[in-house]
């Protein structure tokens, strides 16, 4: 799940940032954590931008247990 | 037996054996509620006091451990002298002494001093088993995918947490554990609800919530059993339960406590805008420190190739440079010819008002000037001596000699003199005129 890697792409994204800020790196090598880092920041907003999320109620028939999309209100915002 | 009364002459044995019977089956277990008094705790472990109230009493007794495990999170809760408690008892007879007691299964504490006592007792006893330990609390994860709320699925807190996670991020999935959140029936329901969201696996962060209450409505989440349950979770538990004042021992077992449930929403997960924007951020930092980068890289480039410039053009550059020094040294010899040439007119306009010759000759001009001016006066005055000697002999000598020389030799020798420059006034003859 793409959502899962979102907090290790933008830890990714905030070093590589730092390390050429402190201009710790070769010309080749900032030339490929540039592109890296344009490509990370790419897919953290694409996970951001994600589809709507779901809400669903857990329910327990006996031993069983399923869910169901829930139907509560929610208040306006 | 039913008639209630008996013809028969009986043992006290007898009755108190029936009496027992009646009791026993009659009144199996009942709940009494009372205040604890005559309380003592002999070494036996077991523990005796009087339950009353303002017109009755009865002895009581808990036994130590009587039937193994506790029905109730709240069975250790330890009795107290003047305490209000509710206990679930069996009515016992002891026929040799013809006296009958309860026989207490488990204690509630009742009103709010008695509940407040409990709520000290299983705090400070989960405390020091280390359950509250902050080595213990799971960190929250930074963006969860799902979030399990164990709620009422009716009421304002799970709308306002519903609308506080789509406000701040509007792709968490959440997956709601309906529970009762108050009465007897409330901590097992928790708990269920809490072993299900673990199977499940699917939550990444839990929020157990419910609105604030009193501390009987509160009593589900002060539950020992409750405690250890969100204790033991692998998902970490945030509870919001109440408001901000009322802490429970939820809130204490739990990883992180929130004020609110709204509160437990924000805390849940991330602002997604602000997401964006530190993205959008990082990405800005990173664009930007490449073109620096770019550019430094072609500054220090073009910097070393400035160092390594064509000899050829050295050359050209110092027959240039040898060109300019010959100008301008020639330029600067004429200036020092031009300016010496007029140090040297000025001296020689300054030589000429010195010259004697100009001197000599404004001198000889004012001389011959003031000679002119001798002769005029002198002829004058010789002339007047003339006409005054026509009649006289004086005059006739004058008229002969004049006749001979027009002009006196006095002044032709005072012409030769002043032609000499030696100017001496002397006239040596002169006065022979007079």
């Amino acid at each position: 799940m793409s959502k899962e890697k979102f907090e290790v792409m933008l830890a990714k994204l905030e070093e590589i940032v730092r390390r050429m800020e402190a201009g710790e790196m070769t010309l080749e090598e900032s030339l490929v954590a540039f592109e890296e880092g344009i490509k990370l920041s790419r897919n953290c907003s694409k996970t951001l931008d994600e589809a709507q999320r779901k809400v669903e109620i857990l329910l327990q028939d006996g031993e069983k247990l399923s869910t169901a999309p829930f139907v509560g209100a929610e208040s306006d915002p | 037996m039913n008639t209630g009364y008996l013809t028969e002459i009986i043992s006290v044995s007898a009755l108190n054996d029936r009496i027992k019977n009646l009791l026993e089956e009659e009144l199996p277990f009942v709940r009494v509620e009372g205040e604890v008094s005559n309380l003592r705790r002999p070494s036996s472990g077991h523990v005796y006091f009087t339950l009353k109230d303002a017109k009755s009493q009865i002895r009581a007794v808990i036994f130590k451990n009587p039937y193994g495990a506790r029905k109730s999170g709240l069975s250790e809760f330890a009795v107290e002298e003047g305490m209000s408690i509710v206990c679930l008892a069996r009515l016992t007879v002891y026929p040799p002494r013809g006296e009958y007691q309860l026989i207490v299964e488990t204690v509630e504490p009742r009103g709010l001093g008695a509940l407040q006592k409990a709520f000290e007792q299983l705090k400070a006893r989960l405390a020091a088993e280390g359950l509250f330990d902050a080595g213990r609390k799971k960190p929250l994860p930074f963006l969860p995918g799902k979030i399990g709320v164990i709620t009422s699925p009716s009421g304002a807190v799970i709308r306002d947490i519903l609308t506080v996670t789509r406000r701040r991020f509007p792709s968490v999935d959440i997956l709601i554990a309906p529970v009762r959140v108050q009465g007897s029936e409330a901590p097992a329901e928790i708990i269920k609800a809490l072993s299900c969201l673990q199977i499940i696996g699917a939550a990444d962060v839990i929020i157990l919530a419910r609105g604030g209450g009193s501390l009987e409505d509160l009593a589900p989440f002060n539950d020992e059993k409750v405690a250890r349950a969100i204790a033991a979770s692998r998902i970490p538990v945030i509870s919001a339960v109440g408001h901000e004042t009322d802490f429970t021992i939820a809130d204490f077992a739990a990883d992180l406590r929130a004020a609110t449930p709204s509160a437990a929403a924000e805390l849940a997960v991330p602002r997604r805008d602000e997401l964006l924007d530190a993205i959008e951020r990082l990405r800005g930092r990173l664009a930007q420190r490449f073109r620096q980068k770019m550019t430094q890289r072609r500054e220090s480039a073009s910097a070393l190739r400035e160092r390594l410039r064509d000899p050829r053009r050295r050359l050209v550059d110092a027959r240039l440079a040898l060109d300019d020094y010959s100008e301008r040294i020639k330029l600067a010899a004429i200036r020092h010819r031009e300016s010496k040439r007029r140090e040297l007119a000025g001296l020689n306009i300054r030589l000429q008002y010195q010259d004697p010759r100009a001197i000599i000759k404004g001198s000889r001009t004012v001389l011959e000037d003031r000679g002119r001016a001798l002769r005029t006066a002198w002829e004058k005055l010789f002339s007047q001596r003339q006409n005054r000697a026509e009649g006289a002999p004086a005059a006739a000598r004058m008229a002969a000699s004049s006749a001979g020389q027009r002009t006196p030799p006095s002044a032709r020798k005072s012409k030769s003199l002043l032609r000499r420059g030696n100017w001496a006034p002397e006239l040596p003859d002169c006065k022979n005129y007079f």
